[in-house]
């Protein structure tokens, strides 16, 4: 990595959570640049989950200042919230989807409530069906959520969160229950995504394997094929955080995550 | 002792942000008009049959049960001042109340709860909603549209009860006499009382249902526990905010 020459596009200073006796998360710092994919494990009950609401805005820290595109999101209103979020895309762990409409509404569903994103129907047409191309899913518009996979229900997510082409893609366990093959095909989606698109991205995780798959490869438009980083002039812009009973056990580069003697932190990387 | 009383007031502390959130947002944009009729449909045409039995049932009930004690006075005549009165003031409002507790707020305070344990709430505000202009404004206004009319069914249908037993059942009285007794033993008041009680019901009802719902959290279970907290706690407030209103029209 080349020191910190992007701007910083998410940054988390001194963030606590939760009660006094019981902080889900505790003096939590750190900062997402522009371009990069931060790869956040831990144990279940560590805060990941937390720590994406609060840079969504859905849940307010008791301490701490967070920042977003550069702007102090601590305080802000309900109301202000809706422009800092129509520049971030989100899936949620379960996919989030909503029951009661259909695929093609769920994924219209930004494009029509965003006031900032509002288009002609035409247009909101044509893009919901390019983001369900994106994820191989054209064919399911007029399906509903509960006639999917729960593979298929990810993707869809997936097809959701990019369709705004947000600057900032969080990710809350993208393959949590899900069979290796098809947690494999969503990772590739997230890095196509993230490549095609050069998303800054936040992906919280429990599988050390798809923190490698993000780490190691790249999405190459040409061949329509991941490809080893580096190969192609494109270096990876990857950093590992370990969360530990709402504290940062760990945060640095690939290499120094693969070399940490810590044996919290070893068990997420794959040695 | 405080640590008691610390988790209810916490709770109903919330209760206040949320209604009054919810209240205030009846002036405010945006209006999501198609979710108000999806629940004026459902809220008003669903729970058609269920008033229109308990309606009917009530009246007659009254009637039957009346007649003993009317026929000890010789006051007979009298069945029809009484069914109106007791069901336009009292029962009329109040089991019409019930009945959509235990079918809408319930129904809220589980859809919205399933919605608040699946992540479908925080996607809609992830998503540039508002939920609480979204779900719960809906259906407060959808409430408290249809509840009023619904009690008036209720009280018509509770009349025509009283009427077959009072009238074509038993014989205590004539048809005509029946009418003209209710009819004249109604005052502006009564109709006032009956018109404001569903009114404020409808706003409890949806607003409990809808608290319950967001504030899910557990899985299904979870789920579960909040519709029935939505149940009882709604049911709870229609018999105290009856006597609360009743008194207040009592002593005007």
């Amino acid at each position: 990595m080349s020191g910190e020459p992007h701007p910083s596009i998410l940054s988390f200073d001194d963030v606590t959570f939760g009660f006094e006796d019981e902080p889900v998360l505790r003096n939590v710092t750190f900062s997402l640049h522009r371009g990069e994919t931060l790869i956040v494990h831990g144990a279940a009950g560590s805060g990941k989950t937390v720590l994406l609401k609060i840079a969504l805005g859905l849940l307010r820290p008791s301490r701490g200042t967070v920042r977003v595109f550069g702007r102090d999101v601590t305080a802000l209103h309900e109301r202000d919230w809706f422009d800092v979020r129509s520049h971030i895309g989100v899936l949620f762990q379960e996919g989030g989807l909503f029951d009661s409409l259909s695929i093609e509404d769920n994924v219209a569903y930004p494009l029509l409530n965003q006031p900032r994103l509002a288009a002609p129907q035409a247009e909101v047409d044509l893009r919901v069906r390019r983001s369900l191309e994106f994820v191989e899913l054209g064919h399911t518009l007029d399906k509903l959520p509960s006639e999917l996979s729960g593979g298929m229900r990810r993707r869809v997510g997936i097809a959701r969160a990019i369709v705004t082409e947000p600057e900032l893609m969080l990710y809350d366990s993208p393959t949590a229950g899900l069979d290796p093959i098809t947690a494999n095909t969503i990772m590739a989606l997230i890095l196509k995504g993230r490549d095609v698109r050069r998303a800054s991205t936040m992906i919280v995780t429990h599988r050390h394997q798809d923190g490698e798959i993000l780490e190691r490869y790249r999405y190459d438009e040409a061949s329509a094929a991941l490809r080893p980083a580096g190969t192609n002039g494109s270096p990876s812009f990857t950093r590992y955080m370990v969360l530990d009973q709402g504290r940062i056990a760990f945060i640095g580069s690939p290499v120094e995550f693969d070399s940490c003697a810590d044996p919290l932190v070893a068990r997420f990387a794959s040695r | 002792m405080l640590d008691l009383l610390k988790a209810p007031v916490l709770t109903f502390q919330e209760f206040i942000g949320l209604s009054a959130r919810a209240v205030s947002g009846v002036v405010r944009k945006p209006y999501y008009w198609d979710d108000v009729f999806v629940q004026m449909d459902l809220i008003g045409v669903g729970s058609l049959p269920v008033v229109i039995l308990t309606g009917f049932f009530s009246g007659a009930v009254m009637a039957l049960q009346m007649s003993r004690a009317l026929q000890t006075y010789g006051a007979t005549s009298q069945v029809g001042q009484i069914v109106a009165i007791t069901l336009v003031r009292e029962m009329g409002p109040v089991l019409t109340a019930l009945m959509v507790a235990g079918r809408n707020s319930s129904g809220m305070a589980s859809e919205l709860g399933s919605m608040k344990v699946t992540e479908q709430i925080d996607a809609m505000r992830a998503l540039g909603t508002d939920p609480v202009m979204k779900l719960v404004k809906p259906r407060l206004i959808a409430t408290a549209f249809v509840l009023p009319l619904l009690t008036v069914l209720a009280d018509f249908l509770g009349l025509v009860g009283g009427w077959m037993v009072a009238c074509k059942m038993l014989g205590l009285t004539t048809g005509s006499q029946y009418w003209n007794t209710a009819w004249r033993a109604l005052e502006y008041n009564d109709i006032a009382q009956g018109l404001l009680k569903p009114f404020v019901f409808a706003i409890v009802l949806s607003l409990v249902g809808c608290f319950y719902g967001m504030r899910a959290s557990g899985g299904t279970q979870g789920v579960g526990r909040a519709t029935t907290q939505a149940v009882v706690v709604a049911s709870v407030w229609v018999v105290v905010l009856t006597f609360v209103i009743g008194r207040v029209f009592v002593s005007m």
